[in-house]
């Protein structure tokens, strides 16, 4: 699966249109996560994952900004990423099927928001560079 | 036998009474088939599908969009017997149409997104929860009668 130069485009394009909402959209995410997938709390016993928790507020902040790294530097999200990579492999170690189950609720806070920007052709852009950045993540566990 | 608590019932019914099934199912496949390309292998008889444009434009993928979600409404209609509801169709997906189950589950996470486009801030995190178990118990009953 390779980005092509649209699907970075509109990726870019969806980043600058969330703007500063970003964090608030990152702690939307998990927590829906949270709530359509409670098999995701497991990764979390030492969270409060209730709705409006600051725990959950401040590592959506985390994870948004993780994504906007990502789309800023879009051409090679392996290096921008690195360190994640690692820190997933060597001390995390979330399932590979959680960053699927946490790109479709990122998705789905971005269809809430901003119905207009999520075209057929940008939601496919979109889809597309979560699944790399979950690749990414992923790409050092064995 | 799935279990639905009352307030899921609820949120899926109160949900699906303000879908426009025509609309909702167009959009919901239009979306399949570009989201995730590797879909059109099934609907080589569609005709043109050779773009994002073409694809949303073509009248047999909103036929047949509207089509796929008309028989979900069965599943909301029968949300205590969506094994038996699908038994059939679950038989023709298998050995006449030769669908891998995993494209039920694509079909699914996308129908979410179209919801979650049209709803907003209706689709709250408890209603996601809801549908997402409803397209995962859909997804899972078609896939039942495959041999």
């Amino acid at each position: 699966m390779v980005l092509s130069g649209n699907d970075k485009t509109n990726v870019k394009g969806v980043f600058s249109k969330i703007g500063g909402h970003a964090e608030e959209y990152g702690a939307e995410a998990l927590e829906r996560m949270f709530a359509t997938y409670p098999q995701t709390k497991t990764y979390f016993p030492h969270f409060d994952v209730a709705p409006g928790s600051a725990q959950v507020k401040a590592h959506g902040k985390k994870v948004a900004a993780a994504l906007v790294e990502a789309a800023n530097h879009i051409d090679d999200i392996a290096t921008a990423l690195s360190k994640l990579s690692d820190l997933h492999a060597q001390k995390l170690r979330v399932d590979p099927v959680n960053f699927k189950l946490l790109g479709q609720c990122f998705l789905v806070v971005v269809a809430i928001h901003n119905p207009s920007v999520l075209t057929p052709e940008v939601h496919a852009s979109l889809d597309k560079f979560l699944c790399a950045v979950g690749n990414v993540l992923t790409a050092k566990y064995r | 036998m799935v279990h639905w608590s009352a307030e899921e019932k609820q949120l899926i019914a109160s949900l699906w009474g303000k879908v426009n099934v025509e609309e909702c199912g167009a959009e919901a496949l239009a979306r399949l088939l570009i989201v995730y390309p590797w879909t059109q292998r099934f609907f080589s008889s569609f005709g043109n599908l050779s773009s994002p444009t073409a694809i949303i434009g073509n009248p047999k993928v909103r036929a047949h969009g509207k089509k796929v979600l008309t028989s979900f409404g069965e599943a909301v209609k029968n949300l205590d017997n969506i094994k038996a509801t699908y038994s059939k169709l679950s038989e023709l997906h298998c050995e006449k149409l030769h669908v891998d189950p995993e494209n039920f589950r694509l079909l699914g996470d996308i129908l979410i997104i179209v919801l979650a486009s049209h709803f907003a801030r209706d689709f709250t995190p408890a209603c996601q929860f809801a549908w997402q178990k409803l397209v995962g118990v859909v997804a899972h009953a078609l896939a039942r009668k495959y041999h």
